[in-house]
């Protein structure tokens, strides 16, 4: 057995799967049931200043695979909607009775800091084991001056990190907003502003598609509709570039971070770590399953961390680091081609239709006697750009084998066939 | 017009309905997206070159996929007029479903291809009659027949522009898919609904109680029309050669069940309590004997003189007589019929048979069978209308055509059943009748250039 046990900037935890700052986090009775379930810690749903905001009726939307299973899913919700003293009073006595579980809280006060001042030293009496940062609520807060609109200006999110630092104890997690451009400047800022770690990724602006009866995107309140966040599933590639983008930054690779987005299942999880992530947080996964999930979560880890012989996370944090690099840096003389295992084909015809109509014209068509086609590549025609792959239906139907080129590593910038090899 | 299943039932329709209920119940709009999802939208698809009526399956899944169903029916539509009984009645096994690619993955299950067929032709909603009908050329066609292969020609040409009357000589058009089809195939009086939805193109006139050889004839028709079809299927039915088969309680399978299609009460057939025998080994005998159970025959033995594997009735089908119950006797060839002093019947003898260097042979040992009465399923033959002298020429029993259903007689075409091309299935009748309808149109045309 493994071990799952997690030291997230100074915040222990018995495992690395936190509930990030959302509904599933909303109270105590919402709390504590994550923890009998198992969950190793929580960033509490976001306090702010009283009056506590209020919500609109008709507040989530989704988008589904084929199975019916949510992909993606959208909110229009704001921070919490309970008075800032209840949510105190809650976390304190969560936290005395759940004293091995990490309980983080997670704020989001007006851009002063007189604001942050009064929060966190209220925050810290509680005995809750850190504060997140919320700066990356896409919706409502930020025509208030507070959320993403702050998380989209690096010098805010330095200043309001400094303040938090200056006035507290607590480890200081900042959460970022996708809603930028390169979000290394985000995280740089957080960076100098000192804080501990960083936490990404918020929702996404989204709007998940439009009701064409009504003409008004989802979710509908009275028939008008707003844009929302966007989280599950789908935007799991996205995090996981952008938690890269900060592991491989020279400026942040030693900033600790907590992932989030579109974490579902325990590979997920281990994707973030081995990206660099200390410890992840999922929302989406455990409003549309419960919090039961957590079970298959810990169970999966450990038996797959079995399986390859990591005792414990520290050991396999961060390998795929050094492996995710820029373009340039790819070797130009690798070659990959495609090759059909003909006992697995079923003859589909999809791998032939993609190449022939969008990439290589490296698929031969050849009809057989009994009606059915046989589909063989062509080598010298097919640049292993894996499409056949990623359309064939049967598992290990294709594979992409690697061709001897007899020819050393050699990368862009060393590449004659690049017109800037010199400045490259 | 709102989709075909759409147009309610009469009360009286009902009444035998209870114990016909769908064998094969239509899909529920998410089990038809979840199906749907399965398809994988193949390139040159296998199952689109099984489907005898050259349907795009992938084409019309990707529709029902797309929540686009009045796409996906006129998808169908645009190459079976009858895709809704198609869907139904087609032995999907050994046509588009055995040819899914999807068999031959770990799945082992192909894409319900027959059930989205049906999903789609019931769900669609249409405001008028989904095919358009082309500019009109003038020209007239007589189609003599107003099953499968009729409709299927005269939609068609309708569609082309022609005007056409179809000649029935039964007091309903369907063929088959109206006195033949098992009832629990095609219940709610599907038939005469997706009539009435085919002659909603417009330029169709149906002539009901015309048959051939009595109130019209191919002499006079060839004079007034253009063009001619003839679809009058196979009337007749293999006799067994056996003393007293002229006996009231010794039926054949198809008169039995045109009766039950037409029943409105149980009461109105003469069904056997206990013990019925069934003679054949094709779909006919299967249904017959699946309808006397569902009837309350308390006994049905389907006997054949082979084994199970030359059933020409599909593994499936012979999965469906399991499910009734239906007792499967093979290798016994029927050899008498026995009748009490009352002249009514009381069993039938068998001789048990056997392979002898390939050839069936009888044995020493034969068998009784209890019975009250006797269904014949050995199979429809084609009766040539008498009176009826310039018909076109037979080959071995059936109409003799081309590719282009052309007959031996100029200007008259013939599909279906009563054609020696293709299998004896609806669909292929369809497909029959759409093929002589363009060729029909292609001569009609270049004769006007
Ligand atoms: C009991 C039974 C069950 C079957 N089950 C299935 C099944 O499950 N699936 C399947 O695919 N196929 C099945 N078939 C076969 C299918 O029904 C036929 O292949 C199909 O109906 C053929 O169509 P058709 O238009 O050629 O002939 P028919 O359907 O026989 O239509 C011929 C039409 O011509 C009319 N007609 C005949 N003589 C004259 C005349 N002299 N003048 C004017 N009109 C005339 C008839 O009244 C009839 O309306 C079954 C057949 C039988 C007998
Ligand atoms: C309904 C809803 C409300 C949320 N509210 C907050 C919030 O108050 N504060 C916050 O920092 N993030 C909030 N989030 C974002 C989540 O914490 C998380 O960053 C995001 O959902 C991505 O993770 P996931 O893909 O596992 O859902 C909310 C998300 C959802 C779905
Ligand atoms: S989950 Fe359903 S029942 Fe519960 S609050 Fe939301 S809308 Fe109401
Ligand atoms: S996509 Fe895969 S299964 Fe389909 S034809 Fe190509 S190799 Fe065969
Ligand atoms: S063969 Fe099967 S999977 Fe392929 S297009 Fe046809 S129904 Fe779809």
């Amino acid at each position: 057995m493994a071990d799952l046990s997690t030291d997230f900037v100074g915040i222990k935890s018995p495992n690395p799967f936190w509930l990030a700052s959302a509904p599933p986090t909303d109270k105590a009775y919402n709390v504590e049931r994550a923890f009998e379930a198992g969950w190793g810690g929580v960033v509490w749903k976001t306090l702010g200043e009283d009056p506590a905001a209020v919500n609109v009726s008709s507040r989530y939307s989704a988008i589904y695979d084929s199975y019916g299973e949510v992909s993606g899913f959208n909110n229009i919700e704001l921070i919490t909607d309970r008075s800032l003293e209840i949510n105190l009073r809650e976390i304190e006595a969560v936290k005395k009775s759940w004293p091995d579980r990490a309980l983080v809280v997670s704020l989001m006060v007006p851009c002063e800091e007189n604001a942050w001042k009064t929060i966190v030293k209220e925050v810290e009496k509680t005995g809750a084991d850190g504060l997140e940062l919320n700066f990356g609520c896409p919706h409502g807060m930020p025509e208030r001056g507070m959320g993403a609109a702050v998380g989209q200006v690096p010098e805010y999110v330095e200043q309001v990190t400094r303040w938090c630092k200056q006035y507290s104890k607590l480890p200081v997690i900042v959460k970022l907003t996708p809603n930028i451009t390169d979000i290394r400047y985000s995280a740089r800022a957080a960076n100098r502003g000192g804080a501990d770690a960083v936490s990404l990724i918020n929702t996404i602006n989204s709007i998940t598609g439009i009701d064409l009866d009504q003409m008004t995107a989802r979710p509908i309140v009275d028939g008008k509709s707003t844009h929302g966040g966007y989280c599950g599933p789908a935007v799991k590639p996205i995090a996981l570039n952008m938690v890269s983008e900060i592991a491989r930054d020279p400026e942040t690779q030693r900033l600790p971070i907590s992932g989030i987005g579109g974490i579902s299942n325990w590979r997920d999880a281990a994707e973030f770590i081995s990206l660099g992530a200390g410890c992840v947080q999922v929302c989406t996964a455990a409003m549309v399953y419960g919090f039961r999930i957590v079970k298959e979560m810990q169970d999966g880890l450990n038996n797959w961390m079995d399986s390859k012989g990591y005792e414990r996370l520290t050991d396999f944090q961060g390998l795929a680091v050094p492996n995710t690099t820029d373009w340039k840096y790819l070797n130009m003389n690798y070659k990959v081609v495609a090759d059909i295992d003909q006992d697995k084909c079923i003859g589909c015809g999809r791998c032939y239709i993609g190449c022939e109509d969008t990439s290589h014209q490296a698929i031969e068509l050849t009809p057989q006697a009994d009606g059915t086609n046989r589909f063989d590549i062509i080598e010298e025609e097919c640049v292993g750009c894996n499409l056949c792959q990623i359309t064939c239906p049967v598992e290990d139907c294709i594979t992409m084998v690697q061709k001897d080129t007899d020819k050393p590593y050699m990368n862009w910038t060393q590449d004659e066939r690049n017109p800037f090899k010199d400045v490259s | 017009m709102n989709s075909i299943t759409a147009v309610p039932n009469t009360p009286s329709e009902n009444a035998l309905d209870e114990l016909f209920k769908d064998i094969n119940p239509a899909l529920t709009s998410r089990q038809a997206s979840f199906e749907a999802s399965r398809c994988y939208y193949c390139y040159d698809a296998p199952c689109v070159k099984a489907c005898p009526s050259d349907i795009d399956i992938p084409s019309f899944i990707a529709s029902i996929h797309n929540e686009d169903l009045e796409g996906a029916a006129k998808t169908i539509y645009s190459e079976n007029i009858l895709g809704g009984s198609c869907a139904r009645v087609c032995p999907t096994e050994i046509l588009c479903e055995q040819a899914c690619v999807r068999n031959d993955e770990a799945e082992c299950a192909p894409v319900l291809i027959g059930l989205l067929q049906r999903h789609a032709t019931d769900q669609a909603e249409f405001s008028e009659h989904p095919i358009s009908r082309a500019p009109t050329t003038g020209k007239r066609i007589a189609v003599i027949g107003g099953g499968p292969a009729g409709l299927s020609c005269a939609h068609r040409l309708a569609s082309l522009g022609h005007e056409v009357d179809v000649f029935e000589a039964q007091s309903k058009a369907g063929g088959l898919n109206e006195y033949g089809i098992a009832k629990y195939k095609l219940t709610q009086n599907f038939a005469q609904k997706e009539v009435d939805f085919i002659l909603g193109i417009g330029g169709i006139t149906l002539h009901t109680n015309k048959a051939l050889g009595q109130d019209i004839h191919l002499e006079d028709l060839s004079e007034k029309y253009d063009s001619v079809f003839l679809g009058i299927g196979l009337q007749g039915t293999r006799q067994l050669n056996l003393d007293g088969e002229d006996h009231p309680a010794v039926h054949n399978a198809v008169d039995f069940i045109k009766a039950l299609r037409q029943a409105k009460h149980t009461e109105d057939l003469s069904v056997p309590k206990k013990h019925a025998i069934v003679i054949g080994a094709g779909n006919t005998a299967i249904d017959i004997a699946c309808q006397l159970k569902r009837l309350g025959t308390e006994e049905v033995t389907l006997v054949y003189r082979r084994g199970t594997e030359q059933m020409s009735a599909t593994g499936h089908e012979q999965q469906i007589a399991k499910d009734h119950e239906v007792r499967i006797k093979t290798w016994s060839r029927p050899d008498a019929l026995t009748f009490d002093d009352n002249n009514t019947l009381t069993s039938m003898t068998f001789v048990k048979t056997t392979l002898v260097d390939g050839k069936l042979t009888d044995t020493e040992e034969t068998f009784t069978l209890p019975c009250e009465a006797v269904f014949k399923a050995v199979g429809q033959t084609l009766v040539t209308p008498e009176n009826e002298p310039g018909l076109p020429q037979v080959t071995s029993g059936k109409f003799q055509v081309d590719a282009s259903f052309l007959s031996s007689l100029a200007n008259v075409y013939v599909g279906g059943d009563c054609t020696t091309v293709g299998e004896d299935l609806t669909v292929e009748a369809v497909q029959q009748g759409k093929k002589a309808a363009l060729a029909i149109h292609t001569a009609l045309m270049s004769e006007e250039k």
